[in-house]
């Protein structure tokens, strides 16, 4: 069953067709990868398929339901969480709040409540951290609850990156350039973290990635995009072995 | 002993300006905007009590609670109809320009309602007082609830912000908004709660202002915000201890150098000792350096 249907989708940036006429159809359960040299436009779909930016043409539907003209809000609701190149935690917050802070959707009480600590607060607030708590054990990262979120090493930051996302409970996780700056063993990391990911809650997932042995290692299927045009699609394997993309990485 | 006296008055004055100054600091720091308003909220917080005492003979403590919630409701629409339609203008000036219309709006709305004559305000606290040590030290009644008020609203405050979900998602905008609608914030609400808990802070302050200073005009709310405005700069823009902390030492200065040097350099002396502070450091006293995204 397809969760990602995107047709046609065009942005233009003054007289720069950033991304034209981008195609892209994810099945629920897959493992898809975007790849592409620098500039090709893979961050400006992310910022597409979230609602950062407004389409100028094209559709996106998310599990049938059309999300084009949603804010980012709405779209977070309607189940796409992502990650960010450059890590956007919220720093001066501890672990377990920040993965609180994506929970925050789901739990309700009023503001009242909230000033008082009466009536719902407590056991909402109960039910909130077991939640995060339970989502930090997945990341492991239940021994650095109280940590601020800036002290964290840069892999674990990472991974918490990845929990706040998951904490928004999404159908589709967008994970951009996750293994930018990682060393060899961070990496390998990751790529057991995203594993995790799949098998714990089988999620999809869309990620953008330069790490070739990453991209190779882990994605079913590519997208491979250039000067924002799709260039070829399908299946890992015979997209790395493609001629054109040989092409336009190497020159 | 007279100059403890003078130390306690002075953190009574002290107070007032760090719950004016946490209105300022926690807009800045969530919206990213100076509401220049903000002193006038408490103006027209001050003729709620005033004409729900003085004209209507209600009980002050009424007249508090209604200020209260009229205020909340002046912040959130002066934040939905003059502020928000601006958040995203090609420039930060816009608003700040904006915010000032506001606050000569409402200083002559009230002009218009109440007239320039100076109202004498009875004060919403009567309660005598405590005296110490055979009468040398005598605290008024006022001073000690402003105090004791000010640290409950403190405590309030931060227990709200830390522990509450509503709390949370106002850090998340404060430090970054696009992340936090990326995780489901909805920005435009957190910055709406901000307002209302500002503009009901405001309403508490001007109770206590004019209690302490009993008389009221369309423009009581100038100087005090204006002060806790540089209180707020002074103890780090955006830190709600920090307001409180430039609260203080602005009261504790004003009243102590009124009384040692010259009534007239009082406010000469404040505002040179902002000066100073931000020489030396810019941020402020608890004002983080906050670092550039490479």
């Amino acid at each position: 069953m397809t969760l990602l249907d995107v047709n046609k989708l065009s942005i233009s940036f003054g007289g720069l067709r950033a991304v034209d006429d981008f195609n892209l159809q994810i099945e629920k359960g897959e493992l898809y990868g975007l790849i592409g040299p620098n500039g090709a436009g893979k961050t400006t779909v992310f910022n597409l398929l979230t609602g950062v930016y407004k389409p100028n043409e094209g559709i996106i539907k998310l599990d049938g339901e059309d999300i084009t003209r949603k804010n980012t809000v709405q779209i977070n609701q309607a189940g796409i969480a992502r990650t960010f190149q450059n890590i956007r935690l919220f720093k001066q917050m501890s672990v377990i709040d920040n993965v609180k802070v994506g929970l925050s959707e789901r739990f309700k009480y009023s503001t009242l409540e909230g000033v008082l600590h009466v009536g719902k607060y407590r056991k909402v607030e109960k039910e909130m951290n077991e939640e995060a708590m339970k989502l930090l054990k997945v990341f492991d990262l239940d021994g650095e609850k109280d940590t601020l979120a800036s002290n964290l090493p840069y892999g674990k930051q990472r991974k918490l990156e990845i929990a706040r996302a998951m904490a928004t409970n999404p159908k589709l996780l967008l994970l951009d350039e996750p293994a930018a700056g990682m060393n060899p063993n961070e990496t390998k990391e990751l790529m057991d973290t995203i594993s995790l990911v799949r098998k714990e809650f089988g999620m999809t997932i869309l990620l953008i990635e330069h790490d070739m042995k990453l991209v190779s290692g882990i994605c079913e299927k590519l997208t491979v995009l250039n000067f924002g045009r799709v260039l070829c699609q399908g299946e890992t394997k015979e997209v790395l072995a493609n001629p054109e993309v040989i092409k336009a990485y190497l020159g | 002993m007279s100059f403890l006296t003078y130390l306690i008055s002075g953190l009574s004055l002290g107070s007032i300006y760090a719950i004016i100054a946490l209105g300022y600091t926690m807009v800045y720091g969530i919206a990213k905007m100076l509401n220049f308003a903000h002193g006038d909220f408490i103006m027209v917080g001050c003729y709620i009590i005033f004409s729900v005492t003085a004209s209507l003979g209600g009980n002050p403590l009424l007249g508090i609670l209604v200020a209260v919630v009229l205020c909340t409701i002046l912040g959130i629409t002066t934040e939905f109809v003059a502020y928000r339609p601006l958040r995203g203008a090609a420039s930060p000036l816009a608003v700040l320009i904006t915010a000032i219309g506001v606050s000569y709006f409402l200083e002559n709305v009230a002009l218009l309602i109440f007239g320039a004559d100076i109202k004498s305000f009875s004060s919403v606290i009567s309660w005598e007082g405590l005296s110490f040590a055979g009468g040398q030290l005598r605290i008024q009644g006022v001073t000690i609830v402003t105090i004791l008020i000010s640290v409950l609203v403190l405590v309030v405050l931060q227990l709200f912000i830390k522990k509450t979900k509503q709390g949370q998602a106002m850090l998340a905008v404060a430090e970054d908004k696009g992340a936090a609608t990326l995780m489901g914030i909805d920005v435009n609400k957190t910055i709406m709660l901000t307002f209302a808990i500002g503009s009901a802070l405001a309403a508490i302050a001007g109770a206590l202002l004019c209690s302490a200073y009993p008389s009221l005009s369309p423009y009581t709310g100038a100087m005090p915000g204006i002060k806790a405005f540089v209180a707020a700069v002074l103890g780090g823009i955006g830190s709600i201890p920090g307001a409180m902390i430039g609260g203080l030492v602005l009261g504790i200065v004003e009243i102590l150098s009124k009384t040692y040097i010259s009534s007239q350099l009082s406010d000469a002396i404040v505002f040179g000792i902002l000066v100073i502070v931000l020489l030396v450091k810019p941020t402020g006293i608890l004002g983080k350096k906050i670092q550039e995204k490479v």
